[in-house]
């Protein structure tokens, strides 16, 4: 249990899918404008890591390492399919976000206009697959790597609201006319990541 | 693009490969329609493996390979893709070519894959590769199509190499592994912020800033 909760920590905060990794900078920037789209983006993307990570850890372990198919018959333990895994990942992610997009145009169509393109989008969005990749580095089973998905998007999502936050007062500040808009995004985006290097001091 | 679009556009006439619209194709990513600072696309992979310039120049190599090629296919098979789903089409052709780049890079350049790590199968989830099949190769020819995708390959990897070049130089003192400050007998102490994703941000806010002020572009809130 407590293994579980420094895997959450840390994977919302030290090792922050924005600020650490830049993963996900597309969307990170063209979205951040108004908190409200902010906020509708970032718990698709939470839902889409959390269901998506477990669903290729299983995937992983059970398909495609080397030995993994031993299940089925011990003739196929020598096969090693890791080469497939970029397209099997990328084919899941793709039919989970469709799947998304079906489950909540029927059962809340408000959250669906509200979300709009982004709700298809999010199948490009590198978080999802970095975050599958960096999952089949680390030695996590079933469990850790769930918390590891949700906690990689509660973080995204944070990273992305307070930018939001930010950019919205943006607009009453005397920026010079050429780093305006996405000059001076980066550099918002450079200075809040100093301020995430706070959490590196913390052991757990 | 919808399908239809497609269907009513006019027949254009032959026209040769390297016209003067045509080469607009190829320099146009290097300045005012630039992927990095103005389309904002592939921002992720530009800030992370800038550190040093070897990498960023591999992945810049990566990159073009796949936007170009994927783009010459996607082109190809145009009409014959349904709109509703594009979008696993185009994903599974590029990750196609991915597969193919990542196992020549493990082939042969062992050392600089290890340090791209997630990098070189992230270039399936580019925003530069779908951007440029969804706005480009659905409805143009595979020759454009083809030069489109190496002129915005070659405009990532520009600001790569200008990225990665301040990043090691005042990070580490030295160009392409090269001990430049070493060289010229001057001691150097690194500069760790510019390793620091922090830095990179910072640095391409300040190029964004440089090249706006030359060229004249301009956002409005």
């Amino acid at each position: 249990m407590e293994n579980l909760i420094s895997i959450g920590v840390r994977s919302i905060f030290i090792d922050n899918m924005i600020f650490a990794y830049f993963l996900g900078m597309c969307s990170y920037l063209a979205v951040s404008k108004k908190v409200k789209t902010a906020f509708g983006l970032g718990l698709a993307v939470i839902f889409v890591l959390g269901v998506t990570i477990p669903i290729n850890w299983l995937i992983q372990n059970y398909i495609l390492v080397q030995g993994a198919l031993g299940w089925i018959s011990p003739d196929l333990a020598t096969i090693d399919l890791t080469f497939l895994q970029f397209i099997v990942f990328i084919a899941v992610i793709a039919a989970m976000v469709q799947l998304t997009e079906m489950a909540v145009e029927k059962f809340s169509p408000a959250l669906y206009g509200s979300l709009g393109i982004f709700l298809p989008l999010i199948a490009v969005n590198c978080a999802i697959l970095g975050g599958s990749l960096f999952m089949v580095g680390r030695p996590y089973n079933l469990a850790e790597a769930t918390v590891f998905g949700f906690g990689s998007g509660i973080g995204w999502m944070l990273a992305i609201v307070a930018l939001a936050g930010v950019r919205e007062k943006m607009k009453y500040s005397n920026v010079p006319a050429p780093l305006r808009g996405l000059g001076i995004t980066f550099i918002l985006v450079g200075l809040m990541s100093l301020g995430f290097l706070s959490f590196l001091g913390f052991s757990l | 693009m919808s399908t239809e679009a497609i269907a009513v556009a006019p027949v254009k006439k032959a026209e040769p490969l390297f016209s003067k619209k045509n080469r607009k194709l190829m320099t146009n990513p290097l300045d005012i329609d630039n992927p990095i600072t103005v389309q904002v696309l592939g921002v992720c992979s530009a800030l992370a493996v800038t550190t040093q310039m070897k990498p960023a120049m591999v992945m810049a190599i990566a990159l073009t390979v796949v936007t170009a090629s994927s783009n010459v296919i996607i082109s190809l098979i145009r009409n014959t893709i349904p709109s509703r789903i594009r979008i696993i089409v185009q994903l599974g052709i590029v990750s196609l070519w991915v597969i193919m780049v990542d196992q020549l890079l493990k082939a042969y350049v062992y050392d600089v894959w290890k340090q791209l790590s997630v990098f070189v199968g992230l270039i399936i989830t580019n925003c530069i590769v779908m951007g440029r099949l969804e706005a480009f190769a659905m409805g143009n020819k595979p020759g454009p199509s083809m030069l489109d995708g190496l002129g915005n390959g070659f405009g990532y990897g520009m600001i790569l190499l200008i990225i990665g070049f301040f990043r090691e130089l005042l990070g580490g003192g030295s160009i392409f592994g090269f001990k430049v400050f070493e060289a010229m007998g001057v001691h150097y102490q690194g500069n760790g912020l510019m390793l620091l994703p922090a830095g990179a941000c910072i640095l391409v806010g300040i190029i964004i800033w440089v090249q706006r002020s030359i060229n004249g572009y301009r956002e409005t809130h």
